[in-house]
């Protein structure tokens, strides 16, 4: 009970800025028109909106954990968690009123992508709607590094590392903007030593109902979502206790 | 009876002593003030009270519960208001008295009462829908005590209640501070030395994290031989007032 109370804060002070609805919502939105326009004039099969979708959605989780990792490190920054320190609420009613509200907003900002790609042309099948429910092991992945940053960094670092260097990361190295393939090498390989690139090709698996492959990378996305949320919740503990 | 008691508490950070052996009784419903200067060990004190810091030696039991082994117990009976603002600055007013509630698993006719209570004792009917991030300084501490009130505390912290208030801020708060005395247990940290003096029925003088005096304003006054309190402060962690 008491960390549905703490969630819904957190849910309100997230959903109430409203740059994170801009860049949540808007951002993967405006890419999704941009990048279908592009196709339209030079057709690039990536950009197709069955190529296209599934990645943009995978990119737009990059926002989710600069929210919740600004939303943290911007509450550790002010004396609130000081204050909330001193109440009932326990170390794991803390981790998870931020990492829970988290969860419904991935997945209304993947029922966006996907509402846009179909008026945009994506056949309706039920195959968007695994899609959709696949999103949370990845959002879960997400919503680790962002309590992890928001653990360690204080707001300004977290926005540097979350809002410049996560989502770059995220875009390079997923093979949404280009083919891997097509730069091969150590790249492609330092990119599937990575969690973003296998978020990505399980979510074009889902799509296209090819739920055969989305194995091994649903590993991968599991694995490094478990490593990083095991390092989060270590380092939120951490911090909390040298409060 | 006693609402806290300190037994040789201690907290240091590798070579630095933050509060060395303090032992000190407050008694149920006192404003008791802790005064000194700036790393004298007061806000240290406070945050191994509520359980934020571990102590490095001895204990301190509020209520008789103890700070180390029950600290849960601690929690359920003391509130803290911060030296700095600690609100949601995203909440309205009324927001961030129900998270405190929701916290403390009011019902929703206690929350709406204890809201209306509150809201009336601190003046703040006009802004209880204005998020606290939109309040000027003043409301913003006001709400940060509220906040803090707001879980009818056994005993309450405030650490730097009136830092930043302008002089009529500061007299309402004053106001509010002696409308809660005998009804709790408030422990206080003040630069103000007229605060200490007008509030608290005893007041505790650290320096180093060592406590050099404990008395009413008045005892203390009398044994660093002056009228003037701030003067008496100066004279005791200087040395030459006892």
């Amino acid at each position: 009970m008491r960390m549905f109370v703490f969630a819904t804060r957190n849910t309100k002070e997230i959903l109430r800025d409203p740059l994170n609805l801009a860049f949540g919502l808007g951002f993967p939105l405006v890419l999704i028109i941009l990048l279908s326009a592009i196709q339209a004039n030079i057709p690039v099969a990536l950009f197709e909106i069955r190529h296209l979708t599934p990645g943009i959605t995978v990119f737009g989780l990059s926002f989710m954990s600069l929210f919740s990792a600004t939303l943290i490190s911007k509450d550790r920054g002010s004396s609130l968690l000081q204050r909330l320190y001193t109440t009932p609420l326990s170390p794991v009613d803390f981790i998870l009123g931020y990492a829970l509200p988290i969860i419904p907003i991935t997945l209304a900002q993947s029922i966006v992508c996907y509402a846009a790609a179909i008026v945009l042309g994506l056949n309706i099948t039920v195959n968007i709607l695994y899609a959709i429910l696949f999103i949370v092991p990845i959002s879960i992945l997400y919503i680790a590094l962002g309590l992890l940053c928001g653990s360690v960094l204080n707001d300004k670092q977290a926005g540097g590392v979350c809002g410049a260097l996560l989502t770059n990361l995220s875009a390079w190295l997923s093979g949404v903007w280009f083919d891997l393939n097509l730069v091969g090498g150590t790249f492609k390989k330092i990119a599937y030593a990575l969690p973003f690139v296998h978020a990505v090709d399980m979510q074009r698996a889902v799509l296209s109902g090819n739920f055969g492959d989305i194995f091994p990378h649903m590993w991968w996305v599991l694995g490094y979502a478990a490593i990083l949320l095991i390092l989060a919740i270590l380092m939120f503990l951490r911090q909390m206790r040298k409060h | 009876m006693d609402a806290i008691v300190i037994q040789n508490l201690s907290k240091k950070y590798f070579n630095t002593v933050a509060v060395d052996a303090l032992n000190l009784r407050v008694l149920q419903g006192e404003l008791f003030s802790l005064l000194g200067v700036n790393g004298a060990g007061k806000t240290t004190t406070i945050k191994m009270l509520c359980g934020l810091t571990a102590p490095t030696g001895g204990d301190a039991f509020l209520n008789g519960k103890s700070i180390i082994t029950d600290t849960a117990a601690v929690k359920s009976f003391i509130a803290v208001s911060p030296q700095e603002t600690a609100v949601a600055p995203g909440l309205t007013v009324r927001e961030n008295l129900e998270l405190i509630c929701g916290i403390y698993g009011f019902t929703k006719e206690i929350q709406k009462q204890k809201i209306d209570e509150l809201t009336e004792l601190l003046g703040l009917q006009n802004v209880i829908n204005v998020k606290a991030g939109r309040l000027s300084g003043g409301y913003q501490r006001k709400v940060s005590i509220a906040m803090a009130l707001i879980c009818e505390p056994e005993i309450l912290f405030l650490d730097e209640p009136t830092l930043g208030l302008d002089v009529l801020a500061r007299s309402d708060l004053w106001d509010i501070i002696r409308s809660l005395k005998g009804k709790i247990t408030i422990i206080l940290t003040t630069h103000y030395m007229e605060e200490a003096e007008a509030l608290s029925d005893r007041i505790a003088i650290m320096k180093d994290g060592k406590l050099l005096i404990c008395d009413t304003a008045q005892n203390i006054k009398t044994k660093a031989n002056t009228d003037n309190f701030e003067q008496a402060f100066i004279r005791i962690v200087k040395g030459d007032g006892l």
